[in-house]
């Protein structure tokens, strides 16, 4: 349970950066990769990710359940890509080669195969920055981050708050779970969909309305606290930047400019290779 | 930005954190296989309807981040914007409601399923598609039926789970003007 959101402690220059430099530069890199849709961009991205996870001192063992998870997803978002609209590629790429003699609806063409390509390069262009954060920020230091980049302090402490009861809503869940299915509440496959929504309710409705008294509870404590009197909040988990906070801050903005940049000399977001046939 | 109260500051963090767990654990199997009934849209209506917009707009991002963030298939930013907004909306209509003040019958019970398909149906058919289809340029025809299907499910268990929700908590607190001084 406490391992919850993968963090992996780890000596590597990665983990040393603060979380703020981690947020800022895991949304410059996932923004640089979701404007634009230029092959050699994203082919570049997602080496330079697979070569950060080297930095980061992270193996494919600690992320190979994440990573089997995301490449079903791919899969079928791919498939189900392919059977809606088997055309999309030639409307973006404005021709239309096909691979095969036969010319019907869903007759593969380079153009689909392409854009299907580019598809699946923005997310390995974007994935493994992400879970490069995931398994090397500090979720406590996550909320302290927030507040560093601007964003209100009441905001970053609903975050933290979430964080902190994540494990014992959790907990709560298990025994109320384990409660009714003594008193025989069947929740498996065993009953039908309907009963088995309403066997979920007769679980949440004490779990939330539990859940209603903890918020008075903590609201209470706060106020008695005088928890947002001042306009600035400290961060225990806080720490200051560093050089190399400073140059990771700067390359992935140099990163995002490009990707805008390609945008404006590829006229659109597309590389169009096609166009020199 | 106006001052949020410490309440709705913690009902976000609660929230959030009962979105996470509800939206990463309790999964209902469906009939199709490989798919499950989500049950944490009911919770988000509920949050919502008791505790403001706001609070039904950040405990949506907060928590559907989180369970994108957990299992690690990249964040989703189109679709966790569009929990946000289903929260938000149903905060917003939902003020004609007073649910926190005990009330819950007839009438509203029609009205808040209502109101939450409706908040559906633009969440997942009109604000979750649209951003996908601007930053993932993903095919029209794909992301509309799968957003339907996403409105049409998370309608019914909205429906079910947060209407059961809303008339459970409007029973245990007490009413408004249900102590009368002795004359």
């Amino acid at each position: 349970m406490t391992n919850l959101f993968n963090y992996i402690e780890r000596p590597s220059p990665i983990h040393r950066l603060t979380g703020a430099t981690k947020l800022v530069c895991m949304l410059l890199w996932s923004f640089a990769a979701m404007v634009t849709y230029d092959t050699r961009f994203l082919a570049l991205l997602s080496i330079a990710g697979a070569a950060l996870f080297l930095v980061g001192n992270i193996r494919t063992k600690d992320v190979s359940f994440m990573l089997g998870f995301t490449i079903v997803f791919l899969f079928f978002n791919n498939i189900l890509i392919y059977v809606f609209s088997p055309m999309h590629g030639t409307g973006i790429y404005g021709s239309c080669t096909y691979l095969t003699s036969w010319h019907g609806r869903y007759a593969p063409t380079v153009e689909q195969l392409f854009y299907q390509l580019n598809y699946i390069l923005k997310y390995s262009a974007t994935i493994p920055v992400i879970l490069l954060f995931v398994c090397t920020t500090n979720p406590s230091e996550f909320a302290a981050s927030l507040n560093r980049i601007g964003i209100s302090y009441r905001i970053s402490y609903s975050v933290s708050l979430a964080l902190r009861y994540i494990p014992d809503v959790q907990q709560q869940y298990y025994e109320i779970s384990k409660a009714s299915q003594a008193r025989g509440v069947e929740m498996s496959k065993k009953a039908s969909l309907l009963k088995r929504l309403k066997a979920a309710s007769n679980i949440l409705i004490p779990l939330i309305l539990s859940s209603m008294g903890r918020i008075e509870t903590i609201a209470n404590a706060m106020e008695l606290r005088g928890f947002g009197k001042h306009k600035k909040r400290t961060w225990y988990m806080a720490r200051k930047f560093r050089i190399s906070d400073y140059a990771s801050m700067a390359v992935s903005l140099l990163l995002f400019i490009t990707a805008l940049v390609l945008n404006h000399i590829n006229n659109g977001r597309f590389y169009n290779p096609f166009l020199n046939h | 930005m106006k001052k949020l109260s410490v309440k709705t500051i913690v009902a976000i963090g609660i929230g959030a954190a009962l979105f996470f767990v509800l939206g990463r654990f309790v999964a209902i199997p469906s009939p199709i296989p490989d798919t499950n009934i989500t049950t944490q849209y009911g919770l988000l209506a509920f949050i919502a309807a008791v505790f403001g917009p706001i609070a039904g707009l950040f405990a949506g991002l907060i928590g559907h981040f989180f369970i994108d963030f957990s299992y690690g298939w990249g964040v989703w930013w189109s679709w966790v914007i569009a929990s946000g907004v289903f929260g938000l909306l149903m905060g917003i209509i939902s003020r004609k409601l007073r649910v926190d003040e005990g009330e819950f019958s007839g009438k509203d019970i029609a009205f808040f399923n209502l109101e939450q398909f409706i908040a559906h149906i633009i969440s997942w058919v009109i604000v979750a598609p649209v951003l996908d289809i601007l930053i993932y340029s993903e095919p029209v025809n794909k992301v509309f039926t799968q957003g339907l299907v996403s409105a049409v499910s998370n309608s019914i268990t909205t429906g079910i789970i947060g209407t059961l929700l809303c008339l459970a908590y409007a029973k245990a607190i007490p009413k408004k003007g249900s102590l009368k001084e002795e004359d």
